[in-house]
Formats: structure tokens, sequence, C-alpha cells
């Protein structure tokens, strides 16, 4: 268990939600692609919401 | 440029990492004694040998898009976190980290602890210096191993990580203190950027996309991370000074 939760830490850390929208744009990348379309531009724009939502979800907390 | 890219990623991330285990190996040497300390140190240095060797020559058997792509996705959830940390750590938001404070609150905490010997070791030194060292080190080895074989070249990332290993252990032995002059946050920032860098040039292929020009868009990804961080301490230092006035 402490084995697990140390390599929880260590590549999610404290922002499960970051995590999840990097799993879930990767997956939505994968479907475009198989769809046909050379989606190279969805990981950048994906990455950009991804930091705002965490960013701001952390800033409002702490002012 | 890839290889450059490397290079710099693995000794940029291994030169944080190692400051940080610098300061804990301090604070067992001078409170707990020496010999207790760096004996942790080698055996941790000898486990982390261990799980590179183990792990690098496996990784190799994988199949080079679900490799980027997984690692890719490690990469960049891990570079998030850095990305994000040192964003906060920049427009004032989190604590810069401290090594100073580090090592006063483990060497006191060292003090404190009471004396146990085992197989002629002082236990509290040896396994603060252990545990210090191979989870630090731990950090290391994902960077060296995952950018390595991901690119093909273990060997390359170990030759960054081991410059920054050697220039660490120089400058802390003729220190012999905490290097809380080592612009950390620059030094985390830069990570940061370069992690989710790879990560997002990786996975995007590994989820079967292909880049504009290959290898020759890498330069451009690192040019819209640079930005999008830039831009996100600016607004964050704008909205706190707001917020404080």
């Amino acid at each position: 268990m402490r084995f697990l939760r140390f390599w929880w830490d260590f590549v999610v850390g404290d922002d499960w939600r970051a995590a999840l929208g990097v799993v879930v744009a990767l997956g939505a990348t994968a479907a475009i692609v198989a769809a046909g379309v050379d989606a190279w531009w969805l990981m950048p724009i994906a990455v950009a919401l991804v930091l705002y939502i965490s960013l701001r979800r952390e800033t409002t907390k702490t002012s | 440029m890839t290889a450059a890219f490397l290079v710099a990623s693995s000794f940029l991330a291994s030169a944080v990492e190692f400051v940080e285990a610098l300061t804990i190996v301090l604070a067992a040497g001078l409170t707990r004694g020496w010999r207790s300390s760096l004996t942790g140190l080698a055996a941790a240095t000898v486990v982390l040998a261990a799980i590179v060797a183990a792990l690098g020559p496996t990784l190799k058997l994988i199949p080079i898009d679900a490799l980027r792509l997984v690692v890719g996705a490690l990469l960049l959830a891990f570079g998030l976190q850095w990305l994000r940390k040192a964003i906060l750590r920049a427009s004032g938001y989190k604590a810069l980290h401290d090594e100073d404070e580090i090592f006063a609150r483990e060497a006191a905490e060292a003090r404190a602890a009471g004396a146990e010997v085992r197989a002629g070791l002082d236990w509290y030194g040896f396994t603060l210096a252990f545990k210090g060292v191979l989870l630090e080190g731990l950090e290391v080895a994902f960077i060296v191993i995952t950018f390595g074989s991901t690119q093909g070249n273990i060997g390359l990332a170990a030759i960054g990580a081991g410059a920054a290993l050697v220039l660490v252990a120089v400058v802390g032995v003729a220190v012999h203190a905490p290097l809380s002059r080592v612009p950390e946050n620059t030094m985390k920032f830069a990570v940061g950027v370069m992690l989710t860098t790879f990560g997002i040039f990786w996975s995007t292929e590994g989820a079967g996309a292909h880049w504009p020009g290959n290898d020759a868009s890498l330069p451009g990804v690192l040019a819209f991370v640079i930005l999008l961080s830039f831009a996100a301490v600016t607004l964050l230092r704008r909205r706190r000074t707001m917020v404080l006035v």
C-alpha cells in the first residue's frame, strides 16, 4: 500500500485532475487520429487548458 | 538538437535532486557522523544503479510507439506537477524552496533522535542518508530511464545525470554546507518546461499523430510551453498584486 502511495504521489502528485486531463486528452488524440485526422495540435491545447484549470483552482484556494 | 535537449534536461533535473540529496546527507553527516551517512549514501547509490540496470534493458523490449505513449503521459503528468509548482513559486503563491531551512530541520531531528547502533553504524544517520538519497535518486532514475529509452539512448541521459552528480558532489565537498545559493526555482522551472515539452511531443507521437517536420517541431513545442508558463506567471503576479491591494 505504501509502495502504491509513493508512486501515486511521485507521478500524479497533489492534483489528480491534471493527470486525468492528460489521459483524457491522449485518448481524444488517439480517437481523432483513428478517425483519419492528424491531431498533433490537440495535446498543446489540452496542456494549456489543464494548466489553466489547475492553477486557477490552486490560486483561488490560496487567496 | 534532440540530443542536446536530452542531456540538458537530464542534467538539470538531476542537479535539482542531487542538491536536495546533498542537504540530507550533510545533515546526517554533521550531526550523526560521516561513516553512517556516507555508508547510507553508498548503499542507496548501489540500489539506484541496480534499478537503472534492470529497467533500462527491459524497456527496450517494448514497441517504441507504446513506450512513447506511456512514457510521454508519465512525463507530462510529472512535468505538469513541476511546472505548476514553479509557476506558483515564481508568482508568489507558494514559498520558495529553502535548502537552509530544510537542513536546519533535518539536523535538529537528527540531533534529537536516540542512539541505536546496528552493524557498527549509527542507524539513524544511515537510514536518513539512505532514504534521502534513494527517494531523490529515484526521480533521477525515472528521468534517465524514461528520457533515455524513448530517445533510444539511455547512455546520453546518464551522461547528463552523471555530470550533475559530479558538479554537485564537487561543490558540496568544497562548500561543506547546503547549496542554498543555487537558483533552485529557476532550475525547477526549466526542468518542468523540458519535461512538459518532451511529454507533449512523445505522448502525441505515441497516440499515433505526427508532428509537422518530425523532430524539427520540438523547439516549437518548447517555445509554446515557455510562452505559456511566462504568461501564467505574469497573469498570476498581476492577480496577486490586485488581491493584496
